[in-house]
């Protein structure tokens, strides 16, 4: 009994002497200012700042190679946050927000076959461009929606994808996931958007779809600035010089050009 | 020998007995520039221009890029985008046919193949357009300009034609039996082979007898009738069943020193040199149960689908998919407006009742796919890494070595849609790897 009692502690002292010293001599040092970071972001771990989740981030911070602001996700309040930790100044950013550039849904935008195939837009679209006749166009199978991990995409009842602006985060997972190159993130205070992406000539945008595009030029001649141009018969918004004037809309002969207020509702997280 | 895995699907083969008719001539044919694997040719005719049958409409882009020629002469009225069988909109010459389908100047018999020099006939095989007529449409003469590093020694005649409803190269062998066999003489003497084995399918015996009643006497030819397994006609299990050698992976018939070639190309090289024709009709199945006459028809080159369908008696109300190819790796047609091309081997039509679709359940981890993959992949991991987007590792199961045949889906008891899967996994890891060399570079 005397004898393995004795032998329990020794070894169990012996074993704790070793782990004591392990931990001396091969401890890792981990700059004290990563965990810091760490607390600050908003750990959704969705690797929308191109690292592997936030700890990763919160270390490339630490090291100096990723910027404070990197973290689409908490914006500019985590953003300054993080830099102060840092002790870097960061200029405060406009929030963005991602938006999905087509409004063809299935009443205005006719299908030129019935794809029964598998519910991935990225697989439909190798089918002949997918079955929209408007090959520029949302197929609403839903990829950014299964990218997206913040719930902040919908199919709408019209078969297309819509972003909530309130739970977007901004982390361009969607941006990347969709094989039409739809979504685009645009600053949340822009009140002008085109909601087409064709690039059709214009009787050919409007037969694929009653909403598209045909590039008139009637909204660059109104605003008569270079916040809107027309290129490749598709209407573009300066994003860094966004038009101001909502009567711009009411130019568009398609209805392709709309007053959105993406910033009215902030924010859930 | 018999190739590993396949399938028997139901063969369907109701047209075999119907002699092959010319169809007659129309009023408007639509010719791609792009009807062959590689770049698309360049346009040398324009709108207004007056063309004769076997014109070239287009010169190659390139070292892999084949011609177009004139289906029938006329006027050129458009030169632009219009719809491809392939599903996009692409470059096309339209021809209004004057009716006197009189044949262009240049037009003329280049010899007998016999007394030419190699490098002259593979030339003027490439001036005349000629593609694989099998389908995969890969141009003839950059098949026959092996590097000096793989010489080839077996030359193969394609007569397999393992998919179902296909009859197309079965009424050639029977009808055109001696160009059949002449073709092969003329590829042989192209490529300065002295053995040929020429591989049909036991349903066709007497398609094997007819080629070997119309063989000449100076070709050393081995007949082979081949076990009716699907795919039997795919390139690579063609070999084996002959030769019994294995394509590496990755690799191409030429690394056993094969060549492989189609029972229709034959007859087009032929025709290209003993008569001058370049490749502007072929023999096409329309068949299938929503169509009212199915027929096998000697087609031009550029003939709208609508036409021909309407030459057939039209299609039948319930008719639910058009298909251009056979049922197993044909591509659906969504739209009447596309011509027949140089790869058409057939035009399918299916009734709604036939056109079934199942409903995708997870992989139960059979291995009936494992078993009936004819190149020896795991169809069902590739599924699975495709459907977890994990690209990158789809590489280290040989995904690039997929035929893409279908057999793995159609035996799947779960109905995945494996094909359209890797498919898409093809495509991304062929982006992965384009990027990944742009950043070595």
């Amino acid at each position: 009994m005397i004898v393995a009692t004795t032998v329990m502690a020794g070894l169990g002292l012996l074993a704790g002497l070793g782990l004591g010293l392990a931990a001396r001599f091969f401890a890792v040092e981990v700059d004290p200012r990563q965990e810091k970071i760490l607390d600050v972001l908003p750990g959704a771990n969705c690797g929308g700042c191109g690292y592997a989740g936030c700890n990763d981030f919160a270390a490339a911070v630490a090291r100096g190679e990723a910027a404070p602001d990197g973290c689409p996700v908490g914006g500019a309040e985590t953003a300054v946050a993080v830099a102060r930790i840092m002790g870097l100044v960061v200029e405060e950013k406009e929030r963005r927000v991602a938006l999905v550039l087509c409004q063809g849904t299935r009443e205005v935008a006719p299908s030129k076959f019935r794809y029964n195939g598998m519910a991935s837009c990225a697989s439909a679209a190798l089918l002949a461009g997918g079955d929209k006749l408007c090959r520029w166009g949302c197929l609403g199978l839903a990829d950014c929606q299964v990218a997206c991990a913040f719930q902040a995409i919908e199919i709408t009842e019209g078969g297309i994808a819509r972003v909530i602006p309130e739970r977007c985060t901004a982390c361009g997972k969607c941006v990347a996931a969709c094989p039409k190159d739809l979504i685009k993130l645009v600053p949340e205070s822009a009140p002008i958007h085109v909601l087409c992406s064709s690039r059709d000539k214009g009787p050919v945008a409007r037969k694929a779809c009653q909403v598209a595009c045909i590039g008139c030029k009637k909204c660059e001649k109104f605003v008569g600035d270079e916040s809107m141009k027309v290129e490749d018969w598709l209407a573009l918004v300066d994003y860094d010089h966004p038009p101001r004037d909502p009567a711009v809309a009411g130019e568009c002969p398609t209805g392709a050009i709309v007053e959105l207020h993406l910033d009215a509702k902030k924010p859930v997280h | 020998m018999k190739f590993k895995g396949g399938i028997h699907p139901q063969y369907n083969k109701g047209t075999a007995a119907l002699p092959v008719e010319e169809m007659p001539l129309g009023a408007r044919y639509v010719v791609p520039l792009a009807q062959h694997l590689g770049a698309p040719g360049k346009p040398v005719v324009a709108k207004g221009d007056r063309v004769g049958r076997g014109q070239p409409l287009s010169e190659p882009g390139g070292f892999v890029s084949v011609a177009v020629h004139a289906p029938t002469s006329g006027k050129v009225t458009a030169v632009k985008e219009l719809p491809h069988p392939l599903g996009l909109e692409m470059t096309a010459v339209e021809i209004e046919a004057d009716g006197e389908d009189a044949w262009w100047e240049g037009v003329q018999p280049r010899g007998a193949w016999r007394e030419m020099d190699p490098a002259a006939l593979r030339d003027a095989l490439r001036d005349a357009g000629l593609v694989g007529m099998g389908g995969a449409t890969f141009p003839t003469h950059v098949k026959l300009s092996p590097p000096k590093d793989k010489p080839i020694g077996t030359f193969i005649l394609n007569g397999a034609e393992c998919e179902p409803y296909l009859t197309s190269d079965h009424r050639v062998m029977l009808e055109q039996p001696r160009e059949v066999m002449e073709g092969v003489g003329l590829f042989m003497k192209v490529l300065g082979v002295t053995k040929a084995y020429v591989g049909v399918e036991a349903n066709k015996a007497d398609a094997l007898d007819a080629l070997k009643a119309a063989c000449p006497p100076d070709l050393d030819v081995a007949f082979a009738l081949l076990e009716v397994k699907y795919p039997q006609g795919s390139e690579k299990q063609l070999i084996y069943a002959l030769t019994g050698r294995t394509v590496p992976a990755g690799g191409l018939p030429m690394d056993v020193g094969c060549l492989v070639q189609n029972v229709g190309t034959a007859v087009a090289a032929y025709e290209a040199i003993a008569k001058g024709w370049p490749l502007i009709q072929r023999v096409t199945t329309v068949t299938g149960a929503a169509i009212r006459q199915p027929k096998n028809l000697r087609l031009r080159v550029g003939t709208p689908l609508g036409d021909v369908l309407a030459f057939c008696g039209g299609l039948t109300e319930d008719v639910a998919k058009v298909v251009y190819g056979g049922p197993m790796m044909g591509i659906a047609q969504f739209s009447l407006d596309v011509p027949i091309i140089k790869g058409t081997s057939g035009v399918l039509c299916l009734p709604d009742a036939e056109v079934v679709q199942y409903l995708a359940d997870a992989c139960i981890r059979c291995g009936a796919c494992v078993d009936a993959c004819p190149m020896g992949l795991l169809p069902s991991t590739l599924g699975v890494l495709c459907e977890r987007d994990r690209w990158e590792d789809l590489e280290d199961f040989n995904v690039a070595d997929c035929i893409e045949c279908g057999s793995c889906a159609f035996c799947c008891p779960a109905y995945r849609p494996l094909v359209q899967l890797i498919k898409r996994g093809k495509a991304e890891l062929r982006r992965i790897q384009k990027m990944r060399q742009q950043g070595a570079a």
